[in-house]
């Protein structure tokens, strides 16, 4: 993906007019109103995901990266609320997702078919007492008025496209009968029965052996081109973003703070916490005895947070009176590299 | 399933068999055996009986044999249904316990199933309102009357139920039937009458089982709708009606299902009170006024054969369960 296409800034008002762009946040806020205070887990994020391109969601844990996912989805548990707006081009139109009640219909008919998600946890993923098949099967069956019979000659087909041996057998298996590996694939499966236009990954891979890892990267990199789908791959590896995604996002503390290409990001990394995580990276000849570099402190808790760079608690490049004073604004470096730091205003 | 079901099936076998020994050991504790006992009641009685009689009777009740002779000797008769004698504890007639027990007994399992009925019709519903809805006023509604009905004695809800149908619904609720139709032929009409009369008990001995198994439903399909697999099938456009009783609501019905070993012993233990206050033919009061006169075939012989449903009711969830959760049929590990 070429500088040209990278992705643009939100415009601060009014739907996408680039027919490229599939999906696209405007200020996305979800709070968690708790008797603490209000948990300011995604705190207005923008970003736009272009067909077919592979965007990347980098950060640590608790930075709003899971729940950024789950906010387009709104499968944002209690009492998580989402403000903003989320537009899904579909079928010609767009329709705002974050204006739609979380357990209606018209959300219920987006979920699985135009976005469908697959999750860290491949283990707790499938319903223990129903076959993997079922629940393939019921993607089907929601959304299509096919019959049973042809619901089960989708999710075997689906299940042989992911790469599972003997998808007739397996796809009576219950999940306890299948390898970690295998059921992250039938996750896969049935996530992508649907053929939906966008995979929102979450951490999919987390939980998988290293070797495992990759063959899942390289399945789910195969079926992209196969299917001509987006992919928001949300992970806290760096490594697997330079590997899979064209675009990438830097979230800290439910903000982005940095984003563009992937070449320009590792290139040039800005803000001062992107450049932290690259540090941070074990790399082939480092000097032995050289230690790695870590962040120091511990990401905060964005519980009421105050309103100034979330990571000015932790940067080394701290400026008082500056990083303290505002939430810095997102600017534009370089042509589609956005950083959000005082450094470049 | 067949291997499971035949291991499961043979559990019971063995709980029935463990179950027979301590019933023994309980009928053998009073001192002296239940011949000195008879003696006594029938001189007390005014009849003496002579050598030969008593002679009789002991070889009879093999009461001249080793302890374990004489316990294969009672379990051997009890599997081909006699189970020896009460010495008149109950209405003071002495009988054959089965003739007791033919009173009372189908009276007492009828009643005891459906107030077991009762406790999940009413229980598991408000279970999964109360989980669906954590935390809102139909939430601490029902724990409130949960609880309640959790302290209340059973014979005070018995009154109070008594006295509320009498005065507002004319219906007479004590007994098993109504003045006109006890000695009437059977009839639709009494057969009405006899279900009308049910309500009471059913009620009042449902409830006590009814708190728990609530709180039970709500507990775990609490845990269960976080659960990762609910979050997947709701991503996938699973609507959250079907969603709930596809998933969650199956898997919380797990413990429900084997917790009935729990509530039967309940249901047989609280029926005394309650059959002594509503007057009805139950084996609570027998079994009382039996252990209170050291009246062991009798008291023993109602142990064992409560005890022996609990066991087959067990054995019965055990099969309900394996229908439930194929991870069961399959014997294999259900952790995860």
């Amino acid at each position: 993906m070429t500088e040209e296409q990278a992705a643009v800034a939100a415009p601060e008002s009014g739907a996408p007019t680039d027919e490229d762009v599939i999906l696209e946040l405007n200020d996305v806020r979800t709070y968690f109103e708790l008797e603490e205070g209000t948990l300011k887990a995604v705190d207005g994020v923008s970003f736009a995901i272009r067909r077919n391109e592979t965007l990347g969601i980098v950060g640590e844990s608790g930075c709003g990266k899971s729940v950024t996912g789950q906010s387009i989805l709104r499968i944002v548990p209690k009492p998580g609320d989402t403000q903003g707006n989320i537009w899904l081009r579909r079928n010609g139109e767009t329709v705002d997702l974050a204006s739609l009640h979380p357990s209606g219909r018209e959300i219920r008919d987006v979920r699985g078919r135009d976005i469908a998600m697959i999750f860290q946890e491949p283990m707790t993923a499938f319903s223990p007492v129903h076959s993997v098949g079922n629940q393939i099967m019921e993607a089907v069956l929601v959304h299509e008025s096919v019959s049973k019979q042809d619901a089960r000659t989708r999710a075997i087909e689906v299940l042989s496209q992911v790469g599972i041996p003997e998808a007739e057998r397996r796809v009576d298996a219950l999940p306890h009968e299948l390898s970690g590996g295998m059921r992250q694939r039938a996750m896969i499966a049935m996530a992508l029965v649907l053929r939906p236009k966008l995979l929102i990954a979450d951490e999919p891979t987390t939980a998988l052996d290293v070797t495992i890892q990759a063959q899942i990267l390289r399945l789910m990199q195969d079926l992209q081109k196969e299917m001509g789908m987006s992919i928001m791959f949300i992970t806290h590896n760096l490594g697997v973003i330079a590997n899979m995604a064209d675009q990438m996002v830097v979230m800290y503390l439910g903000r982005v703070v940095e984003q563009g290409s992937v070449e320009a990001i590792f290139g040039e990394p800005q803000h001062p916490y992107t450049q932290a995580l690259m540090e941070s990276i074990p790399r082939i000849g480092l000097t032995r005895g050289e230690r790695l570099s870590s962040i120091a402190g511990t990401v905060p808790v964005p519980l009421n947070p105050p309103e100034e760079c979330g990571f000015a608690s932790r940067c080394p490049k701290f400026i008082p009176g500056r990083c303290d004073a505002k939430v810095p604004d997102m600017i534009e470096t370089s042509p589609g590299h956005h950083v959000r730091c005082v450094l470049y205003e | 399933m067949r291997a499971y079901l035949v291991r499961r099936f043979l559990f019971m076998v063995v709980g029935w068999w463990l179950l027979s020994v301590v019933v023994f050991i309980v009928i053998q504790l009073p001192p002296g055996d239940f011949l000195t006992n008879y003696i006594a009641g029938q001189e007390q009685a005014g009849t003496f009986l002579e050598r030969e009689e008593i002679e009789a009777l002991k070889l009879y009740y093999g009461l001249d044999r080793t302890p374990i002779e004489q316990y294969l000797f009672w379990a051997g008769r009890f599997v081909i249904g006699d189970l020896g004698r009460s010495f008149g504890s109950w209405r003071a007639a002495e009988q054959p316990v089965t003739k007791i027990l033919a009173e009372v007994l189908p009276f007492t399992i009828i009643l005891s199933t459906l107030a077991l009925i009762f406790t999940y019709v009413v229980a598991i519903p408000i279970g999964i309102y109360s989980a669906t809805h954590q935390y809102r006023p139909g939430d601490y509604f029902f724990t409130a009357v949960g609880f309640i009905g959790l302290a209340v004695p059973n014979f005070m809800l018995a009154l109070l139920l008594m006295f509320m149908l009498f005065r507002y619904f004319g219906i007479t609720a004590g007994g098993l039937f109504a003045p006109e139709y006890a000695l009437a032929p059977w009839s639709v009409d009494k057969v009405l009458d006899m279900l009308k009369h049910l309500i009471v008990p059913v009620v009042v001995l449902g409830t006590a089982g009814t708190a728990g198994t609530m709180r039970v439903m709500r507990g775990v399909l609490l845990d269960e709708l976080g659960k990762q697999y609910v979050i997947t099938a709701r991503a996938r456009g699973v609507s959250e009606r079907r969603l709930l009783f596809k998933y969650p609501v199956r898997l919380a019905l797990n413990p429900i299902v084997s917790g009935t070993a729990y509530i039967l012993p309940g249901i047989f233990g609280g029926n005394a009170i309650v059959a002594i206050v509503l007057s009805l033919p139950m084996t609570g009061p027998v079994l009382l006024t039996a252990l209170r006169a050291q009246d062991m075939f009798l008291a023993g012989s109602i142990v064992m054969v409560e005890g022996a449903l609990v066991i087959f009711g067990t054995f019965l969830s055990d099969i309900l369960l394996a229908l439930v959760d194929p991870r069961i049929r399959q014997e294999r590990a259900v952790a995860a």
